[in-house]
């Protein structure tokens, strides 16, 4: 008891003294960013890049070989997850037996599940002009299908099928890369015409390798879902 | 100033919320408060300018994760032992 309200009199200090220290030093909604390399960014990146979402501009041209890498270790966890799960007491041919989802559930998902899935889309498609991008649209597509497994049963993804997409675009992200050295003598140097920022086919190479990460990040995301609802108790 | 108020508030549920999921010996009611800290932090960051890492962090923070929890607890069991 008395370690316990130790505790929380340190948490309720600290909490104090870095909200206080926070508020003081960094004016809160202040523009603190027009320092640095930051204002390169600022004031270039739409014209370096054709993007008009900054963030996507950073994360998929200015470093997009950290995003592979990204990519790379999403890979691996999931590769990860399968590899530990796969065996553990899967019922051989066996269905998942469980209780049925309420009618609610089960017509609610049948409308949302598409909604969801285009959701997804929309917010990869479009990572290059509004907030959002690969890996949130590849998450909000997982979610749909983690909505399916939850409300039917029934529901089984094609493992093989899922695999089979992850590696094309998988591959597709680093052929896009290759063929920037090729083209222009640098690792996924943007070797696609800029075009007009704010414009769905713009950004050059940006919206090609968004789309390849979020369909990769949604179905790495749905596999490890699968994996973990497959295994039995 | 009515902004930071908003922003201490929420920062405060986040704190309870967060010694709550560490306290409670029942797994699923812990995992409810760690998705609840997501959702927070997701309108922190949206707060503070960042929607993009809002987006990440309640699709990734507050859906699959917490929905990778569950089923690993419906998998195994619900409450902590000491």
């Amino acid at each position: 008891m008395i370690k316990k309200s130790i505790a929380l009199i340190l948490i309720a200090i600290l909490f104090v003294a870095i909200f206080f220290t926070l508020a003081n030093d960094l004016p809160f909604g202040d523009n603190r960013t027009t320092t640095g390399v930051s204002d390169k960014y600022i004031y270039h990146g739409v014209n370096d890049t054709g993007a008009s979402n900054l963030v996507t501009a950073i994360v998929v041209n200015y470093r997009g070989f950290d995003t592979l890498g990204e990519v790379t270790v999403l890979f691996v966890a999931a590769t990860g997850v399968g590899a530990v799960l796969y065996n553990m007491g899967r019922p051989a041919g066996k269905k998942r037996k469980k209780t049925e989802a309420s009618l609610i559930v089960r017509t609610g998902s049948r409308i949302l599940f598409p909604m969801m899935l285009l959701f997804g889309a929309y917010i990869f498609v479009h990572g290059h002009l509004t907030p959002g991008g690969g890996f949130q649209g590849g998450a909000v597509i997982a979610t749909a299908f983690l909505f399916k497994y939850v409300s039917d049963t029934r529901y089984h993804i094609d493992h093989n099928k899922f695999t089979a997409t992850e590696s094309v675009v998988g591959m597709t992200f680093a052929l896009v890369g290759i063929m920037g050295l090729l083209l222009t003598g640098y690792f996924l140097f943007n070797f696609l015409p800029n075009g007009s920022p704010g414009e769905l086919l713009s950004a050059g190479i940006i919206p090609i390798i968004y789309v390849a990460i979020g369909i990769k990040v949604g179905a790495e995301l749905t596999g490890i879902l699968d994996n973990m609802m497959e295994v039995e108790q | 100033m009515i902004l930071t108020i908003a922003v201490a508030i929420l920062i405060l549920m986040m704190m309870v919320f967060a010694v709550y999921s560490v306290e409670t010996k029942d797994l699923l009611y812990a995992v409810v408060g760690t998705m609840a800290v997501s959702l927070i932090v997701s309108i922190l960051f949206y707060v503070l300018q960042a929607p993009d890492v809002a987006m990440a962090e309640a699709a990734i923070g507050a859906g699959i994760s917490t929905a990778v929890f569950v089923i690993a607890i419906k998998k195994t069991e619900r409450y902590e032992h000491d």
